[in-house]
C-alpha cells in the first residue's frame, strides 16, 4: 500500500459535520416550509455569489482535511517482502490531498524573504562571483537570484515582466473557455432539466431574470477563475506572493490557513453553541433559581481571563502529550490534537456572551401572547423551550455564530502571540500574523505574509458575513427582502 | 372663513415588494381656522399617510408625486428642506397615538418644551421658562414646577399625552395634526384630553386636524368630517350631516356595524370581503366588490365626487350621481337587523350550575428589594373578587388599564396562581390542581389575546399552531383524525382549509383573530376567556368576530369572561357585568341593571366618559380627577374615594361591603347602605 490514511481528531469531526449538513439539507429537501426560506436564500444574488466565495475555501479546506502518510520508498539494498505489506515504512510528516496539489509550490524552498514574483531575494547578501580568466572569485554584495523563483529566465531583469505578463494572459486565455464551457453546461443542465429553449434560458440569465440569479454566480466564477488560473500558471515559476522567512511559499502558507480558520471558527462555535442555547434559553424561561444558578455561573466564568484559562488547559494538555507520547505518532497528531483542544477550551470561555443575549431574549419572549397560550394548553416546559422560544431566537444565534467565526479567527492569532495557541508547527493565519509583526519592523518592509492573511481572511469573512446576512433574512418572515427606493414620475395632474 | 389648509389631489405612493402602493390617490379637503377637521377610516386606508404627507415626513420609501398642499398661500410641496423645519412645530404641530413613546425618556419634559420654543421663538432663560410653565398649565398639568424637570417614566400616560400635546402648542402654531390622539389613553382620560383639545381650540383658534378610527371621538370633536376608504376620501359632511345621514354606502355599514345594545339580539352588519390592496389598478369603484348596493357601472366606472343636491355634503358614489334615476331608498333597501329567534334575550342568571365560580381571587406581586431580595411590599393586582359564570353565558370584566383585569383572567386560568381565594370550575377547585391534574384540566378553560400580531408563533404554520394544544392535551389521538378537527375548526371560524399551510404572517389581523379563536376551540373547551379580543382590530373586522363569538356562543355553549374597556362591545356581546377598580368589583349585575342604571359613582363616571354617537352637549360627563393610583398602594378605606365626586368621611375608613340593590345587581358602595340604625 502506497499510502496510510490518517484520520486526525480535527478531520472527523469536520466529516461529521459535513454528514450532518448533508443530513440536513435531505430533511429541509423534504419539507416544503423549511425549503422555502432557503429557495429565498438562492434566490439572493449577493448570497450566492459569497456562497461561490465561501465553496472555494470549503473545498480547499476540505481538501485540506483528508490526511495520510505516504509509504517511503524501500530502501536500496534490502530485500522487499512483497507478502508482508506491513514491514513497509512510512514518511514521518502526515501529509494532505491539498499538500500533494500543492507540491509544486511547497517544495521549493527559497533560503529567506523574496518579495512576489520576485526572481532575486529581497535582502542583499554576501555573493561568491567566479573570478575571470581562473583568477580567484571576488565576493560582493548584491541581490543573490533565487533558487526557484524565475530560475527559467536567462536575464531576470530583462524577460521578467514579459514573462509574467505573458504567463498572466495565457492563463486568462485558460479562463475564458474554461468559463465558457461551465456556462454551457450550466445552460445544458438548467435546458434539459426544465424543458426550456436554450436560446429563451439564454436570454434570461443575461438579463438576470431567472430566479436563481445564475448571472450573478456566473460572473463571481468568471473574476475567480480570471484570479486563481493566471496564479496558478504563474505560482509553476514563481511565488507569486513571495516567500516567508524561511523561504516557504506565502500563496501555500496562506492556502494550508484556511483549512485552520475554518475547523476554529467551526468547530469551537459548535463547542459553545449547546452550552449558550441551552443555558441562556433555560435562565430566560425557568426563571427562579435556574435563572440565578446560570447566572452566577456565567458572570463567574466570564470574570476570569480568557487568555489565563485557555493557557492553563493548553499547558495540561502539553504535559499530557508529553506523558503519552505512544498515542501521537506524528508532529501533525499532536498539533492537531492541541488545535481541537484549543477549539474546546474556546467554546468553553466564549459561550457566555451569546448566552447572556439569549437569556435577555427569551426574557422577552416568554412574555409574548404565543407562549402564555401553549402554556395554557398545558404544553411541557421543554416543548415550549423547544417549538416557541429556540426558532425565533435562532436569527440570534446565526448572527453570533458568524461574528463569532471572525472573532475566533483573530482570537486565534492573538493567542498564537501568546505562545498559548496552535502548535508553532501548524501553518494559520494567526502564525502568519504573528510572523508579520517582525516583518513590518524590518526595513525594507516585508508586507506580503500580513497582506495575504489579510486578503484572505477578508475574503472568507466577509463571504460568510453576506451569505448568513442573506440566511437571516430569509428566516425572518417579518423582514422584507428587497425593499428598495424607486424613483416614480411626479405624476402630472 | 378662508381655508388655512388647502389639499388638491394630493397623491402619495409608497414602494413595496409587491408593486407600487397607491397609499393616497387623489384626496382634496379644506381645513379652515378654528375648525375640527376628522378624517375617519379603518387602517391601512391611508389616513396617517395624509398627516404625514402634509408635514413631508414619509417614510423612505414613500414620496408625494403629485398634487399640492397649501398652507396659507405657501405650497409645502415646494418648499426646500430647510423652510421645511420652520413649517413643522411653528404652524403646523403633530401629535402622535402612543405617548410613551413620542417622549424621549433621557430628557426632562421641560428640556422637549425648551427644544421647540429654542428653534421656533426668540424666547430664552427665565422668559422662556415662563412660558413652560404657561404651557404646562395651559393643558392642566398639576404642579408644573417639580413636572418640568422630571422624566417621561415619572408620569402617567394622560400626562405624557399632555405633555406631548404642550410640546406641540410650544410655538402656538396654526394647525394641530392629532393622529389618534387617545387611543391608547383610558376613556376616562381620553375625556380628560379631548376636553383639552376643545378648549385649547376655543382659546387658540388653531385648527385641529383630527385622525382616528372611533366615530365616537369624532362625534364629541368634529365640525366636519372626513371618510377616507382605501387612499381616498369618499364622504365629506358636516358632523350633523354625517351623523343624521350618512350616504356612502361603506359608511353607512360603518355604523351599523357598531356594537351596541340596541343590536343585542341580532348579529352585527359585517363589510364582506376584505379593504382591496393598494397596488391594484382600479377601474370602477373601490368599495363595488364589498358594497350591497353595487350594480354594473360600479364595477366599470369610477364615481366621481358629488355633492349630489345636499351642500357641503359630498360622496363618492355612483348612486349619488343623478339623483332622479335611482333613489337612495330604491338603490339599497337598509337590511332590518335580523332578530335571531333562538336569541338569548337577557335571560335571568339563574339558570343551571354555575361553570366557573371564583370566591375571594387574590393575586399580590411582592416588591422585593436590597441585596437579600426582602419583601418590602405588595402589589395588589387583583385584591379579592368573586362572581359565577354559568355555561353558555358571558361576563364582562370592565375596567380601565392598570385595574387587574388581565391578571384575574390568568390568575382564573392558572397562568398565574393566585395568592388566595377559590377557583371552582365544574366543581372542581383549581388552585389546588397540580403538574399532570391541571394540564388535564386545561383542555376546559382557553384563552383568547388581544393581540393577533403576538399571540401566534410568526415560525410556525396555521397546522402546528393549531395541533400544539390538541397534542399536548390529547384531544385527537391519531393524525388523521387531528386533521379531520383542523378542517372543522377552520370551516368554524370561517377560514379556507388551504390556510394550514401558511404562516400567520400572511393572514390580516381578523383573520389572525380568527386562528387564534380556531386554536382555542380546538380542544374543546367550556370556558374561554378573552382579553379585549377586538381592540387591536377595525370596526368591521371587529363586528366579524363579534359576531362568531356569539355564533360559537349559541352552538357549543361556551361560557365567556369577556375583558375589556370597551362599553358598547359589553352591551352587544354580554349577560353580566362586573366592574372593576383597582382590583376589586365595585358593581356588578346584570347589563341591563348595571349600564342602564349605574349605581356607583365609579361606574356612572365610566359610562359618561364613554363617546357616543349622540352629539356632545346632551349629556353631562362626568369629570374625574387625577388618575388611577397604584395597586402597591392603594388608598385606604374605598379605594375610589380620592376621585370620588360622592365622597363622604366614612369612605376613607373601609372598603364597603357588597350591598344588594337589585335581583342581580351589587354594589360597593357606602351611598347605597341599607338606611337602619
Amino acid at each position: 500500500m502506497p499510502l496510510l490514511p490518517i484520520i486526525l481528531w480535527t478531520d472527523a469531526l469536520i466529516f461529521l459535520l459535513l454528514a450532518a449538513i448533508a443530513g440536513f439539507v435531505w430533511y429541509v429537501r423534504r419539507h416544503e416550509h423549511l425549503r422555502a426560506p432557503w429557495w429565498r436564500v438562492a434566490q439572493t444574488p449577493a448570497a450566492m455569489s459569497a456562497l461561490v466565495v465561501l465553496a472555494v475555501f470549503i473545498i480547499v479546506g476540505l481538501l485540506d482535511s483528508v490526511h495520510f502518510r505516504l509509504a517511503l520508498p524501500a530502501a536500496p539494498g534490502t530485500q522487499t517482502d512483497r507478502t508482508a505489506g506491513r514491514n513497509v515504512a512510512y514518511a514521518v510528516d502526515v501529509k494532505s490531498v491539498l499538500d500533494l496539489l500543492l507540491a509544486s509550490i511547497a517544495d521549493r524552498p527559497e533560503r529567506t524573504y523574496s518579495a512576489p514574483l520576485a526572481t532575486h531575494a529581497y535582502a542583499k547578501e554576501m555573493v561568491e562571483r567566479p573570478g575571470t580568466g581562473g583568477g580567484p572569485g571576488t565576493q560582493i554584495r548584491d541581490y543573490p537570484r533565487l533558487k526557484y523563483g524565475g530560475a527559467h529566465l536567462r536575464d531576470p531583469q530583462r524577460d521578467r515582466q514579459a514573462d509574467v505578463l505573458l504567463t498572466g494572459f495565457r492563463g486568462v486565455a485558460l479562463a475564458i473557455p474554461l468559463w465558457l464551457l461551465v456556462s454551457i453546461m450550466l445552460v445544458a443542465a438548467c435546458t434539459s432539466a426544465e424543458q426550456l429553449a436554450s436560446r429563451a434560458f439564454w436570454h434570461a440569465l443575461w438579463s438576470g431574470k431567472t430566479e436563481v440569479p445564475w448571472r450573478a454566480i456566473l460572473i463571481t466564477l468568471a473574476l475567480l477563475l480570471l484570479l486563481v488560473l493566471p496564479v496558478a500558471l504563474l505560482s509553476r515559476h514563481y511565488h507569486v506572493l513571495g516567500t516567508d522567512k524561511v523561504g516557504l511559499d506565502v500563496l501555500y502558507l496562506s492556502l494550508k490557513s484556511v483549512r485552520t480558520a475554518l475547523v476554529i471558527g467551526t468547530l469551537t462555535t459548535l463547542v459553545m453553541l449547546p452550552f449558550s442555547v441551552l443555558l441562556g434559553i433555560m435562565a430566560g424561561y425557568l426563571r427562579g433559581v435556574v435563572d440565578d444558578i446560570i447566572q452566577y455561573f456565567y458572570t463567574t466564568l466570564s470574570s476570569i481571563p480568557g487568555v489565563l484559562l485557555i493557557a492553563a488547559g493548553v499547558l495540561v494538555l502539553q504535559v499530557y502529550i508529553e506523558t503519552h507520547p505512544d498515542l501521537f505518532p506524528t508532529s501533525a497528531q499532536r498539533a492537531d490534537f492541541r488545535l481541537l483542544w484549543l477549539c474546546i477550551i474556546l467554546g468553553i470561555t466564549s459561550w457566555t456572551g451569546l448566552c447572556r443575549l439569549l437569556r435577555g431574549e427569551t426574557l422577552k419572549l416568554r412574555e409574548l401572547e404565543y407562549v402564555q397560550a401553549a402554556q395554557a394548553f398545558g404544553v411541557s416546559q421543554w416543548r415550549i423551550m423547544s417549538r416557541h422560544i429556540l426558532p425565533n431566537v435562532m436569527h440570534i444565534v446565526l448572527i453570533a455564530v458568524v461574528m463569532d467565526f471572525s472573532g475566533l479567527v483573530l482570537a486565534e492569532a492573538v493567542l498564537s502571540y501568546v505562545g498559548v495557541g496552535v502548535d508553532p508547527s501548524m501553518i494559520s493565519f494567526g502564525t502568519m500574523i504573528n510572523a508579520a509583526r517582525l516583518e513590518m519592523g524590518r526595513e525594507p518592509m516585508v508586507w506580503w505574509s500580513l497582506a495575504s492573511a489579510f486578503v484572505f481572511m477578508l475574503a472568507l469573512v466577509l463571504a460568510a458575513n453576506l451569505f448568513a446576512d442573506a440566511v437571516r433574512d430569509a428566516f425572518d418572515p417579518r423582514v422584507r427582502v428587497g425593499i428598495r427606493k424607486l424613483r416614480f414620475a411626479r405624476a402630472e395632474a | 372663513m378662508s381655508a388655512l389648509l388647502d389639499i388638491r389631489d394630493l397623491k402619495t405612493w409608497l414602494d413595496s415588494s409587491g408593486g407600487t402602493v397607491r397609499a393616497i390617490d387623489g384626496i382634496s379637503f379644506e381645513v379652515a381656522r378654528g375648525e375640527t377637521f376628522a378624517i375617519v377610516g379603518e387602517s391601512g386606508c391611508g389616513k396617517s399617510m395624509t398627516a404625514l404627507s402634509v408635514l413631508r415626513l414619509l417614510p423612505e420609501a414613500g414620496q408625494v408625486v403629485g398634487g399640492s398642499v397649501l398652507l396659507g398661500d405657501e405650497d409645502l410641496l415646494r418648499l426646500p428642506e430647510a423652510s421645511m423645519r420652520g413649517v413643522r412645530g411653528r404652524r403646523i404641530a403633530m401629535i402622535f397615538q402612543e405617548p410613551a413613546t413620542s417622549l424621549n425618556p433621557v430628557m426632562t419634559v421641560g428640556r422637549q418644551i425648551a427644544e421647540v420654543l429654542e428653534r421656533h421663538t426668540a424666547l430664552r432663560g427665565a422668559a422662556m421658562r415662563k412660558r413652560m410653565l404657561e404651557l404646562l398649565q395651559a393643558v392642566g398639568i398639576p404642579d408644573p414646577l417639580r413636572r418640568l424637570d422630571e422624566y417621561s417614566f415619572q408620569l402617567s400616560g394622560g400626562m405624557k399625552q399632555r405633555v406631548m400635546i404642550a410640546v406641540a402648542l410650544a410655538a402656538e402654531p396654526d394647525l394641530l395634526i392629532a393622529d389618534e390622539p387617545t387611543t391608547a389613553l383610558d376613556v376616562t382620560i381620553q375625556a380628560q384630553v379631548l376636553d383639552l383639545l376643545s378648549g385649547l381650540q376655543r382659546d387658540s383658534g388653531m385648527a385641529i386636524l383630527l385622525i382616528t378610527h372611533d366615530l365616537g371621538v369624532v362625534a364629541r370633536m368634529a365640525h366636519k368630517v372626513a371618510v377616507m376608504y382605501a387612499g381616498q376620501i369618499i364622504e365629506v359632511a358636516t358632523r350633523e350631516q354625517f351623523f343624521r345621514t350618512p350616504r356612502h354606502p361603506y359608511s353607512r355599514k360603518l355604523f351599523e356595524a357598531l356594537p351596541g345594545s340596541e343590536r343585542r339580539g341580532g348579529e352585527l352588519a359585517v363589510i364582506r370581503g376584505q379593504v382591496p390592496p393598494l397596488t391594484t389598478d382600479f377601474r370602477g369603484c373601490r368599495f363595488a366588490d364589498r358594497c350591497d348596493s353595487a350594480w354594473e357601472r360600479c364595477h366599470a366606472e369610477v364615481p366621481g365626487f358629488s355633492s349630489g343636491g345636499d351642500e357641503g355634503h359630498g360622496v363618492r358614489c355612483h348612486l349619488y350621481d343623478d339623483a332622479q334615476t335611482r333613489t337612495r331608498e330604491q338603490a339599497s333597501p337598509t337590511p332590518e337587523p335580523v332578530v335571531d329567534e333562538r336569541s338569548d334575550a337577557v335571560q335571568p342568571a339563574q339558570q343551571g350550575a354555575a361553570l366557573l365560580s371564583v370566591q375571594g381571587l387574590k393575586v399580590h406581586f411582592a416588591i422585593r428589594k436590597g441585596l437579600f431580595k426582602r419583601t418590602v411590599g405588595q402589589v395588589r393586582a387583583v385584591d379579592g373578587m368573586s362572581f359565577d359564570i354559568a355555561a353558555g353565558r358571558t361576563l364582562a370584566l370592565v375596567g380601565e388599564s392598570g385595574c387587574g383585569k388581565t391578571t384575574a383572567g390568568k390568575a382564573i386560568l392558572q397562568l398565574i396562581r393566585p395568592s388566595a381565594g377559590s377557583v371552582k370550575f365544574d366543581g372542581e377547585e383549581l388552585t389546588r390542581l397540580r403538574g399532570r391534574a391541571l394540564r388535564e384540566r386545561r383542555a376546559d378553560f382557553q384563552l383568547i389575546f388581544q393581540d393577533p400580531y403576538s399571540s401566534l408563533n410568526p415560525r410556525m404554520r396555521v397546522t402546528d399552531i393549531l395541533s400544539e394544544g390538541m397534542q399536548a392535551l390529547g384531544v385527537a389521538d391519531t393524525v388523521a383524525a387531528r386533521e379531520a378537527r383542523m378542517d372543522r375548526m377552520l370551516a368554524q371560524v370561517g377560514l379556507n382549509t388551504e390556510a394550514k399551510l401558511r404562516y400567520p404572517h400572511e393572514f390580516s389581523g381578523g383573520q389572525r383573530q380568527r386562528i387564534a379563536i380556531a386554536r382555542a376551540l380546538a380542544v374543546a373547551p367550556k370556558l374561554i376567556v378573552c382579553d379585549e379580543p377586538t381592540s387591536a382590530l377595525d370596526v368591521s373586522v371587529q363586528a366579524q368576530i363579534l359576531n362568531l363569538l356569539k355564533q360559537l356562543q349559541r352552538d357549543l355553549k361556551l361560557g365567556y369572561l369577556f375583558i375589556t374597556h370597551n362599553i358598547a362591545v359589553v352591551e352587544y356581546l354580554a349577560h353580566e357585568v362586573a366592574v372593576m377598580y383597582l382590583g376589586r368589583i365595585v358593581e356588578r349585575g346584570t347589563v341591563d341593571a348595571v349600564l342602564r342604571t349605574p349605581r356607583h359613582p365609579y361606574t356612572q363616571a365610566l359610562l359618561s366618559a364613554v363617546p357616543t354617537l349622540e352629539p356632545a352637549g346632551e349629556r353631562a360627563v362626568i369629570r374625574l380627577r387625577g388618575e388611577l393610583p397604584s395597586p402597591a398602594n392603594p388608598p385606604s378605606g374605598c379605594h375610589f374615594h380620592p376621585r370620588c365626586p360622592q365622597a363622604m368621611d366614612e369612605c376613607k375608613l373601609d372598603y364597603p361591603a357588597a350591598i344588594r340593590i337589585g335581583e342581580n345587581h351589587e354594589v360597593n358602595c357606602l351611598l347605597y347602605r341599607p338606611q337602619a340604625g
